[in-house]
């Protein structure tokens, strides 16, 4: 494998973190432009996330995917056409699993092997050192690129609440199974997809369900006129239809189907459809329909055997789960490198590559509202293609950098979210495809 | 459309409902690591095509041999999406091999799936043209650009009824190479009596790209 004096020196190789869905995607799209890769995985299997035996998944008993399978699958590996419209997550685990053996990407992958940090060298190449994760001795390594693919949903992001709880409380990382929730007075906080789901297990299982959000949501339900919503909402899309005329169309939509959720003391949404991430859920106005679910605001505070919620009143609930979220973490790069700010929120090109080092690449650090699969595949594709260039016609390479470079953010990320920590990476999967595209397109040699 | 597809929307609009898939296969003794080769027939023929001799003789030199009926009346696209589906269905990155109509399928699947290599044999490429007659009466189509860049053979014969010399030297050169003739030899090349001939010389080629 080494064809170099020195075993640490990969020379042209690339070095991929993590063998989750986006690490995959990007082994074999490097693999496929006649890259060596070298992967790390800290886990012993692949599957990131969607393996719920890893420490880190964030997948839970009951989690479908959000997105239908023709618009989460990668575009060069369907998956069964025999699958629902919504796989539940173990299929979406052995569909990455067979993605893997299918193209041979595990003899690329070193499991249980951690990256601890990644250095540039100053001429374009990264020094990355790695330790087995469960410690012992460390290696370092010489690359010619690095390609980050660590995901952004295993770091809790847990909210601040003074005061004490006597009960339990739990981030919903650490939720896995519904029995936990049997015959218990449960508060889950949190009006995204998770805190809606787990609403909703517990509102099955639970003595008594309250649902704390801090503000109102477009609760799109998962089917609308017979079709995966997401495929209608597609059909809108592939017309050109105005921003304004989609939101019409979707709040009418909403009224004729999901209905006034604000008639069970659901807050009403203070921004328009479209403006935050896509929270699909058709159980949760049902729950709400049956009494199962109480919507209560935000909380204040704990105090004692009690929570204290924002319009004054308090429960004793015996469990919170706090659906919040994760923070993107890359704890084994310098946050410069990413030209993080102070809250560590990366600033990339395309929220992917970097702007003052050519040869560091994030994949899958997008919010698109549809799945993330066909992103993060053309994102490796790019990237594969962008080292490619660079060492195939540098200076090609660098007119398509300084082209790129005067982009502004609007021409890739035209969405208008609500300004939340959780919608940093939000974007409109085809506004980003397309620039995805217009980059590969610039890349192509000249005809 | 540009060099990539990116955005599909009538695939993610109007998904090809799924669909019953016929596949005959025939597994070698021992599995020496070599990738499945994927039959796939004209439309005048089903996966029996391939069942008497061509399967038989790749199965025994070591390749996972399987060969698939497309849905019946499917249009080109469920055609594709059938030979795609199959594809991604085997444990290792596929050998699509086409013949006739089916190496028009084929040619579209290569849009869509990484093939570990690609095999058009008597390929009859263009779609129909309502009212002529089969021989010429056809639309030229280009074929999309194959995923993952493949090796791609054109196998034909100069004697073929069906393909033109022709039609067989601009097949191949849409993938950047020369057909490989076998004169003497009629259009259902697996049928014939040297029907050994041009499986042979594929699966040479084939040992040769991996």
């Amino acid at each position: 494998m080494h064809d170099s004096p020195d075993p640490g020196d990969r020379r042209d190789a690339v070095c991929v973190v993590g063998a989750g869905a986006s690490g995959l995607t990007a082994v074999k799209n490097l693999r496929e432009l006649g890259f060596q890769v070298d992967c790390y995985e800290r886990e012993t299997s692949v599957g990131g996330a969607w393996n719920w035996r890893h420490d880190r998944s964030p997948v839970y008993a009951g989690a479908h995917l959000i997105s239908s399978r023709p618009l989460t699958e990668f575009p060069d590996f369907p998956m069964p056409d025999s699958w629902p419209d919504y796989p539940h997550h173990s299929q979406v685990l052995s569909y990455l699993e067979r993605y893997s053996a299918h193209f041979g990407l595990g003899e690329h992958i070193w499991f249980g092997t951690e990256v601890v940090s990644a250095v540039p060298t100053g001429d374009g190449g990264w020094e990355v050192t790695t330790q087995s994760t469960g410690g012992g001795a460390s290696r370092t390594s010489r690359y010619a690129a690095l390609v980050v693919a660590n995901g952004h949903n295993w770091e809790p992001r847990r909210p601040e609440i003074p005061g004490e709880f006597r009960g339990r409380v739990l981030h919903a990382a650490a939720y896995k199974d519904p029995s936990l929730l049997r015959g218990r007075k449960v508060l889950v906080v949190g009006g995204g997809n998770t805190g809606c789901d787990i609403a909703v297990d517990a509102a099955q299982q639970a003595s008594r369900v309250w649902h704390s959000t801090r503000r109102g949501y477009w609760y799109a339900p998962k089917y609308v006129l017979g079709r995966p919503a997401d495929q209608v909402a597609d059909r809108l899309l592939r017309w050109r239809l105005p921003v304004r005329l989609r939101q019409w169309l979707y709040r009418r939509t909403v009224a004729l189907t999901t209905g006034d959720l604000t008639r069970f003391g659901v807050p009403a949404p203070d921004h328009q459809p479209y403006e935050s991430h896509p929270v699909v859920t058709s159980q949760l106005p049902y729950y709400l329909g049956h009494g199962r679910i109480t919507p209560v605001p935000d909380v204040r505070a704990f105090d004692g055997p009690a929570v204290e919620l924002a319009d004054g009143s308090r429960i004793e609930p015996d469990l919170v789960i706090t659906a919040t979220g994760y923070r993107p973490r890359f704890e084994f790069l310098a946050p410069e490198l990413l030209d993080a700010d102070e809250h560590g929120r990366p600033d990339l090109h395309l929220h992917a590559f970097a702007r003052k080092h050519p040869t560091l690449v994030v994949i899958g650090l997008v919010q698109p509202d549809s799945g993330l699969f066909p992103l993060a595949h053309w994102q490796s594709v790019a990237a594969a293609r962008w080292l490619r260039l660079r060492r195939t016609d540098p200076a090609r390479a660098t007119a398509v950098q300084q082209k790129e470079s005067a982009k502004p953010l609007a021409a890739w990320s035209r969405r208008r979210v609500v300004k939340t920590e959780r919608h940093w990476f939000e974007v409109d999967h085809v506004d980003y495809l397309r620039s995805l595209e217009s980059l590969l397109t610039e890349m192509e040699p000249a005809a | 459309m540009t060099a990539f597809d990116l955005i599909r929307f009538r695939d993610w609009t109007d998904p090809v409902p799924p669909a019953e898939r016929e596949v005959a296969s025939l597994l070698p003794d021992d599995d020496e690591g070599h990738p499945p080769v994927l039959f796939v027939p004209g439309r005048e023929h089903g996966a029996a095509v391939f069942a008497e001799h061509w399967l038989p003789r790749t199965a025994g030199r070591g390749f996972p041999a399987h060969a698939l009926t497309p849905r019946p009346g499917g249009d080109p696209r469920a055609r594709a999406h059938d030979v795609v589906q199959t594809a991604a269905s085997l444990p290792r990155q596929t050998v699509l091999v086409g013949h006739g109509s089916g190496a028009a399928a084929v040619a579209r699947a290569l849009g869509r799936y990484p093939a570990r290599a690609a095999v058009l044999v008597a390929p009859v490429l263009g779609t129909p043209v309502p009212g002529l007659p089969m021989l010429g009466g056809r639309r030229r189509t280009v074929p999309p650009r194959p995923v993952g860049a493949p090796p791609v053979l054109v196998v034909g014969s100069p004697d073929d009824k069906v393909v033109s010399p022709k039609a067989l030297d601009r097949a191949a050169a849409a993938y950047g190479g020369a057909p490989l003739m076998f004169p003497g030899m009629g259009h259902e090349m697996m049928l014939e009596d040297s029907w050994a001939e041009p499986i042979d010389a594929i699966l040479d080629w084939l040992t040769k790209q991996l």
